[in-house]
């Protein structure tokens, strides 16, 4: 039994519906995990890029050279690093919330790209013509530029996402009940893994097939020559 | 213990490391090769394989895959009445390169096909068959378009190295968490892990970079 | 042999709703040298692309040195050609391209003998010796190390020319050879081209946009319209005294 959840293990089939439920309370803390972690990526990745995209090398060298950090190292030891070390400065967060957080700082090295990337692809005559409009540099900034990085923007952050949720499953070595860790436990308390596992894999293919689709249709319905702010 | 006591047996971690990154990225290679010109192939069945596995390992998390590959496929074998219990370096190995290979198909796909019309029909006109257009025209050209995002997988998979100590693998992150249950000293030793790992894929970019150089010294040639 | 080595029989080409071609018939005998002129979209590329196999045909015939090209003989009588025909079959042809299509991967050298040796089977030192032989009258022998980015556009397109005859082709089709050119490297290419024109057992068809060259070099020119032959005939008949109204406009507007 898990989450009160009784398995029936009188065929495989029956296995199978039977721990369906508690699979998709899993694949709920996995979706939890993954818009949490995500949110935090976009966030700090907006954070990295404004940073390494400054003027004083002294702001923008450290960003490019933790970022590089970030981006290098595995988000599992990251996630131990944050896991272990940040209660010894007395920092103690909940798994879940340490495990978004590793989510986030890792994918925020990926996302500065994103940022940086879609706001570069915005031609120079661009900027040029808003000068000559006599824009101040803020409102170039909000009225021009952003709303045209944003139909860049937006899908590769979508496929970030796709991404970030089939990276929720190292979060189970913390303790996190994810669907993988989920599935995990029910093979070890059953001694049938086979069925729990595979299970999971077609719910990973379901949701990843969904969220790619949803990325997609999102870039369709953007207007490609930019979003008006207002 | 101090700091520097740590350094052999985090070494030796390393080394095992290393080797899961060069195993696993020479056989997702060889997957990415195979699978990126199936999806292109005439031949449906051949394509459709290809698609299917790309599909099948760019859908489901690593670490899904690996535990399958681990925990799953044995009881898969009993069922068939094969043993399919695989030691964790070869489950490690598979994982890593199946799911590394899946994505370095996409990128062979698309390089390959980013070759120009142009270059299909002049191999046409001199009369190569399509396997030789393939691989003396077409791959050649496509190969150093292919690098940069091959040095991206290759440090990927690097990182993914990491997962395998969940299948009490010795590599280095496994050697590093053995210390620190010794020790309880989780700053120092996940700060050198760290590093390590820092360090080791910047040696990768180092190396990619090089065969990046090599594949593509055609086009810096200098009159 | 007086048989035509190239005849279209009522050739039918369309891409898609667009009739390129419409029942077009066209002869060229052995060793003829023969420029096809017509303004942009004519379907003059694809009469060179179709002999190079390089566009299939929806209806009519095209025979090459007495062969179809398309069609093979089945148990059935004719049957759309198999590639092992297609492959026989172009073998006789060589083509160069407006865009000279060298592989950009290979030396100069390696873009001339990669195919007798891997598609004739001819040895690497064979392929060599005839690859300078050729470079040399192309007047490139110097540069057979360089790659194709490290050459002039006249030069790439005379390494063009080189990698075609290396397959020794009975019939030599361009496709408008020096458009891509700037100006003042068009005659070194049409120089080549000219003194290869000398050889007789050369079969050429030459697309080209170069007038004053085309009345040089050819025994006929064929002004392509809309998918046909509109008009054709000796040079000088065809650039001094054309019948057709249409001929006389497409003349005009080029001479000027
Ligand atoms: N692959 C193709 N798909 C569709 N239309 C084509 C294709 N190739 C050529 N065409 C069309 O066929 C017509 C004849 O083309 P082409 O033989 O290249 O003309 P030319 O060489 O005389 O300029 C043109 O209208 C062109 O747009
Ligand atoms: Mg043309």
């Amino acid at each position: 039994m898990l989450f009160g959840f009784e398995w029936d293990l009188s065929s495989p089939l029956a296995f199978a519906i039977s721990i369906m439920p508690i699979l998709l309370t899993g694949m709920l803390v996995t979706i939890q995990a993954a818009v949490l972690g995500f949110a935090v990526a976009l966030v700090l990745g907006l954070v990295w890029a404004v940073l390494k995209s400054a003027p004083i090398r002294l702001i923008a060298w450290p960003a490019t050279v933790i970022t590089e950090f970030i981006r290098d190292t595995p988000l599992l030891v990251q996630l131990f690093f944050l896991y272990y070390v940040l209660p010894e400065y007395g920092i103690i967060l909940p798994a879940f919330m340490t495990g978004a957080l590793a989510l986030g700082i890792q994918y925020s090295a990926y996302t500065a790209e994103v940022y940086r990337a879609g706001l570069q692809a915005v031609p120079a005559d661009q900027h040029e013509a808003a000068r000559a409009l006599n824009l101040s540099t803020a409102r170039t900034f909000t009225h021009i530029v952003v709303p045209q990085a944003i139909p860049r923007i937006v899908p590769a952050m979508g496929n970030y996402l796709v991404s970030i949720m089939k990276d929720v499953p190292v979060l189970s070595v913390v303790t996190v009940l994810e669907m993988l860790n989920v599935a995990k436990i029910v093979g070890d308390r059953t001694f049938d893994y086979l069925i729990p596992l595979s299970l999971v894999g077609g719910l990973y293919l379901i949701m990843t097939l969904v969220a790619s689709a949803g990325v997609r249709l999102l870039d369709d319905w953007l207007p490609k020559q930019g979003i008006p702010l207002k | 213990m101090t700091w520097t006591d740590y350094i052999p047996p985090l070494l030796e971690g390393a080394w095992v490391t290393v080797q899961l990154t060069l195993y696993s990225t020479v056989l997702g290679a060889v997957l990415a090769f195979v699978f990126g010109i199936g999806k292109l192939s005439p031949n449906w069945a051949f394509k459709a394989v290809s698609v299917a596995y790309i599909e099948l390992f760019r859908g489901t998390s690593l670490l899904v895959q690996l535990f399958w590959l681990y925990f799953a496929l044995p009881m898969a074998g009993m069922a068939m009445g094969i043993d399919l219990r695989l030691p964790p370096v070869l489950a490690g190995v598979l994982a890593l390169g199946l799911n590394i290979g899946a994505y370095g198909a996409e990128v062979v796909r698309g390089a390959i096909a980013a070759v120009h019309q142009d270059q299909h029909e002049a191999a046409r006109a001199l009369n190569f068959s399509p396997r030789q257009t393939l691989w003396t025209i077409v791959i050649p050209q496509a190969i150093p378009e292919m690098m940069p995002s091959f040095g991206n997988l290759a440090v990927q998979n690097l990182k993914d190295t990491a997962l395998v100590s969940l299948i009490s693998l010795g590599d280095l992150t496994f050697r590093a968490e053995q210390i620190r249950n010794f020790t309880q000293d989780s700053t120092t030793i996940y700060s050198m892990l760290l590093v390590m790992y820092f360090a080791m894929a910047l040696v990768v970019t180092v190396i990619m970079r090089g065969l990046e150089r090599y594949a593509s010294r055609w086009r810096t040639a200098r009159s | 042999m007086t048989d035509p080595i190239i005849k279209f029989d009522k050739v039918v080409k369309r891409f898609g709703d667009l009739t390129v071609l419409d029942e077009l018939d066209f002869e060229v005998k052995r060793g003829e040298k023969v420029s096809i002129i017509g303004p942009s979209g004519s379907g003059k590329s694809t009469v060179l692309r179709i002999l190079m196999t390089l566009e299939g045909i929806q209806d009519g015939m095209v025979t090459v040195d007495g062969e179809p090209l398309w069609h093979q003989q089945g148990t059935n009588g004719l049957e759309p050609a198999s590639e092992a025909h297609l492959r026989k079959m172009r073998g006789r042809l060589g083509m160069v391209f407006q865009q000279f299509n060298l592989f950009p991967h290979m030396t100069v050298l390696r873009n001339i003998t990669e195919a007798p040796v891997k598609v004739l089977g001819m040895s690497k030192k064979d392929a060599r010796v005839r690859a300078e032989e050729l470079l040399e009258r192309v007047g490139l022998a110097d540069q057979a190390s360089k790659y194709p980015h490290q050459l002039s556009g006249g030069q790439q397109q005379r390494v063009g020319i080189a990698r075609a005859l290396a397959m020794r082709p009975d019939i030599l089709l361009f496709d408008e050879p020096t458009s891509a050119l700037d100006p003042e490297l068009v005659g070194e290419v049409l120089t080549v081209i000219g003194q290869l024109a000398e050889e007789h057992d050369l079969t050429m068809l030459l697309v080209t946009h170069e007038m004053r060259f085309a009345r040089e070099v050819s025994d006929r020119v064929c002004f392509f319209d809309q998918g046909r032959i509109r008009e054709q005939g000796a040079p000088e008949d065809l650039f001094t005294a054309p019948t057709e109204e249409r001929t006389r406009e497409f003349l005009k507007a080029v001479l000027n």
